[in-house]
């Protein structure tokens, strides 16, 4: 049937095409289908990644596009690495990201772990549990500056019953040493559940007959965790906290949902840094160098990423 | 035989070139800059973090291609 249908598509595929076709290899067929993939890819990614580059060497300005663009050398770059400004926004970043990436990886494999126990109902709490990473960041960011409020806001309700604190005596959003933590939290909330998918596809792999071994051998519960369960999930567990890492380097729509980088600047994580510059101040060339430096940051941590992980799998 | 035996020469690349050694080098400095660039200590060191972790970098593309 199949063999009839490709026969009467090959007999009614026009004489000069059918010439062109009969002609192409089985790889330059592989080329052809794969190729508008290709463009598309140099398009989208490849092409803007470059004339970022060349911007960053120059003084362009989107809003004064008519402007001629002078070529300025590394200025954008020495101005960059030498503005006490963004140099804070790193740190915030890096505050950010360390605290957010530990407690993501803590709690989420502590859930994977318990999980993965099998105890009644545990299908139910997984989805339970994946709900707030199905949900979108603005969305997110909206509901939680709701229950931010001081006045009406369950969290500070619920800090208030556990601690005995007024509940308005104390504003997540609008205090210097509360904020970061605000957001902390909210990105621990929304993503921990993603890590634990992860860490526990890796508890999942993990072959039954070595926890039987283990028992025969009497090991007990702690060292089966220690020896089996934690070097065996480790890669999953490295591969989570490098796609979390990543993301919270270019962290955005949380931090300008919640609090717009305030108060003051101590939530200017250096994705708020860019946008103020790239949008509000419009120093393209400026704001491209910086997200070069962002780029190869990023890169160079995923190589060393790359490079442990393939480590750790070769054991 | 002879198969045998070219596949035991010694390879004519240096030792301290081999892959291994050089992408160890490589994600030293990719490291060492990583720190530079998000240190709270000293700003002189946030300013060099950029070339050492951009060296570190193209360092590491380019002897993953050595021989091991």
């Amino acid at each position: 049937m199949l063999n009839r249908t490709a026969d009467n598509v090959a007999r009614a595929t026009p004489e000069p095409l059918a010439r062109k076709v009969r002609g192409i290899s089985d790889k330059g067929l592989a080329w052809l289908f794969i190729s508008p993939t290709i463009l598309l890819l140099l398009a989208i990614n490849i092409f803007p990644l470059f004339w970022a580059i060349y911007l960053s060497f120059t003084n362009y300005r989107a809003n004064r596009s008519n402007e001629v663009v002078k070529n300025l050398g590394f200025a954008n770059y020495q101005r960059i690495l030498g503005d006490q400004d963004v140099w804070i926004a790193m740190q915030t970043t890096a505050h950010f990201v360390f605290w957010t990436i530990l407690l993501q990886t803590v709690i989420g494999f502590t859930l994977a772990w318990l999980i993965d126990r099998k105890f009644r109902g545990h299908a139910f709490w997984t989805t339970v549990i994946l709900v707030p990473m199905m949900l979108s960041p603005a969305v997110v960011g909206n509901f939680w500056r709701f229950l931010y409020q001081p006045q009406t806001g369950l969290f500070n309700y619920l800090v208030a019953f556990f601690t005995g604190v007024p509940p308005s005596s104390f504003e997540m959003l609008g205090s210097v040493q509360l904020a970061p933590w605000a957001i902390i939290i909210v990105d621990t909330w929304m993503w921990t559940p993603y890590v634990m998918l992860i860490c526990l596809a890796g508890l999942r792999s993990i072959p039954e007959y070595i926890y039987e071994a283990a028992e025969v051998d009497r090991a007990s519960n702690w060292r089966q965790f220690w020896s089996i369960t934690l070097p065996m999930a480790l890669p999953f567990i490295m591969l989570a906290v490098l796609f979390r890492g990543i993301e919270n380097f270019k962290m955005f729509d949380m931090v300008n949902l919640l609090t717009g980088g305030g108060p003051g600047s101590t939530t200017e994580v250096a994705s708020i840094t860019l946008k103020r510059q790239a949008f509000e101040s419009w120093r393209t060339g400026y704001s491209s160098a910086f997200a070069i430096i962002l780029f190869v940051a990023v890169f160079g941590l995923a190589n060393i990423y790359v490079k442990a992980l393939n480590k750790v799998k070769q054991r | 035989m002879s198969m045998t035996q070219s596949a035991k020469r010694k390879s004519l690349w240096p030792r301290w070139a081999r892959r291994g050694v050089m992408e160890n080098v490589a994600t030293a400095l990719i490291a060492i800059g990583f720190l530079m660039l998000f240190q709270p200590f000293a700003l002189s060191l946030y300013t060099y973090s950029f070339i050492t972790m951009l060296a570190g970098t193209v360092m590491f593309i380019v002897v993953s291609k050595f021989p091991e």
